[in-house]
């Protein structure tokens, strides 16, 4: 490919080529103190759709080891979007060393917070606000459950900030780099937020699993326990490699909910999420 | 009719709460069994038994919650379509 790009992230090694200049500028750029990795893991190649297409109304085709056939080409506007989709797609669906959580994570003292639920619950708002109070943010797409030891890697990609995330997210780490705001993509206005220097620095140290929450936005305050099996269930949902893992899944999983103390918090806005989360972390 | 469960080694098992995670190797599917199916393939995993015998054997050793002949066939049922348990 013309333009390449490598960049590892946690423990994951990427390489993304593309038949533009722009799009990898731009993760150049956004990625600027993350590490090279020696060999990558995967790699994600950003195409035009036809030879011609690389210079009239660009359209980004994702490509890869691993694609979903209904994954739609984007425009070149979007093409940080268009190669941070290729790269949660290749972890998502070729990903075996870890378990693969759909989760934002942070952690303190070396014990981690794990929220997952479904697009719009407020994994990565309230990851990014807790970040701003002094947890060190570990990812807000997936958490890596490592089935030797149990542990959970970071994985601080790009957060990606949706709608009226955004503007919360701005307000609670006003200094933070930022990517262009992309309007009009399939899920709305999205703008990407580098994650703190903290973040980026620690990614490299895994946490133990100490929280698993369920955040709900929308809703009036309500925190309730959840039972190791309803947080299975749950939780074998919001991984995309569960089925694939195997053996291995089923350890990591049953070792995980057995071991982790897990809550489903509804919650009105994210300043009343972080107290909530807060308060269930100080009963620990 | 009599019935039978994969040997113990073909089974990995975690008791969560009320429910209990069973992994079937060979299908590599999970399943997540509430009481008694969990006993009910312990008890069929080293013997083949008709169903009166496996009631008996389950009351001797356990306090289960409906001790009706139809109820525990009704069980077997369920674990012979989940592909947990087959007629021997």
């Amino acid at each position: 490919m013309r333009h390449v790009f490598n960049v590892r992230i946690g423990p994951i090694g990427f390489r993304v080529g593309s038949d533009w200049r722009e799009p990898v500028e731009q993760l150049r750029e956004l990625y600027r103190f993350y590490p090279s990795p020696n060999l990558p893991d995967f790699t994600v190649r950003l195409e035009a759709t036809r030879p011609w297409r690389r210079w009239i109304r660009p359209s980004v085709r994702i490509a890869g080891d691993y694609t979903l056939p209904e994954a739609a080409p984007l425009p070149l506007a979007q093409g940080v979007l268009a190669a941070e989709m290729g790269m949660n797609m290749q972890l998502a669906l070729g990903g075996r060393r870890y378990l693969l959580l759909h989760a934002s994570c942070v952690e303190r003292d070396g014990r981690a917070v794990l929220m997952t639920g479904e697009s719009g619950a407020g994994k990565s708002t309230l990851a990014t606000l807790l970040a701003a109070r002094g947890w060190r943010f570990m990812g807000d797409e997936f958490a890596l459950i490592d089935p030797e030891t149990g542990l959970v890697h970071a994985f601080p990609r790009l957060i990606s900030l949706k709608n009226a995330a955004i503007a919360a997210a701005v307000a609670a780490r006003p200094d933070a780099r930022l990517g262009p705001l992309l309007t009009g993509t399939p899920k709305g206005d999205i703008r990407h937020m580098v994650p703190d220097a903290i973040a980026v620095g620690a990614m490299d140290e895994p946490a133990t699993p100490a929280l698993l929450l369920f955040p709900r936005f929308g809703f009036a305050a309500d925190t309730r326990g959840v039972q190791p099996s309803e947080a299975f269930v749950r939780l074998t949902q919001a991984s995309t490699n569960y089925v694939a893992m195997a053996e291995a899944g089923f350890g990591a999983m049953t070792g995980l909910v057995r071991a982790t103390p897990a809550y489903a918090i509804d919650y009105p806005d994210g300043a009343t999420a972080v107290d909530m989360v807060e308060a269930v972390w100080r009963t620990l | 009719m009599r019935f039978r469960a994969p040997p113990v080694e073909a089974l990995l098992i975690a008791e969560l709460d009320a429910f209990t995670a069973i992994f079937h190797r060979p299908s590599g599917i999970t399943h997540l069994l509430a009481s008694p199916a969990p006993e009910i393939l312990a008890a069929l995993a080293t013997d083949t038994l008709d169903v009166d015998a496996l009631l008996a054997r389950l009351s001797a050793r356990f306090d289960i919650g409906d001790p009706r002949r139809e109820a525990l066939a009704a069980r077997l049922d369920e674990l012979a379509a989940a592909g947990l348990v087959e007629a021997a």
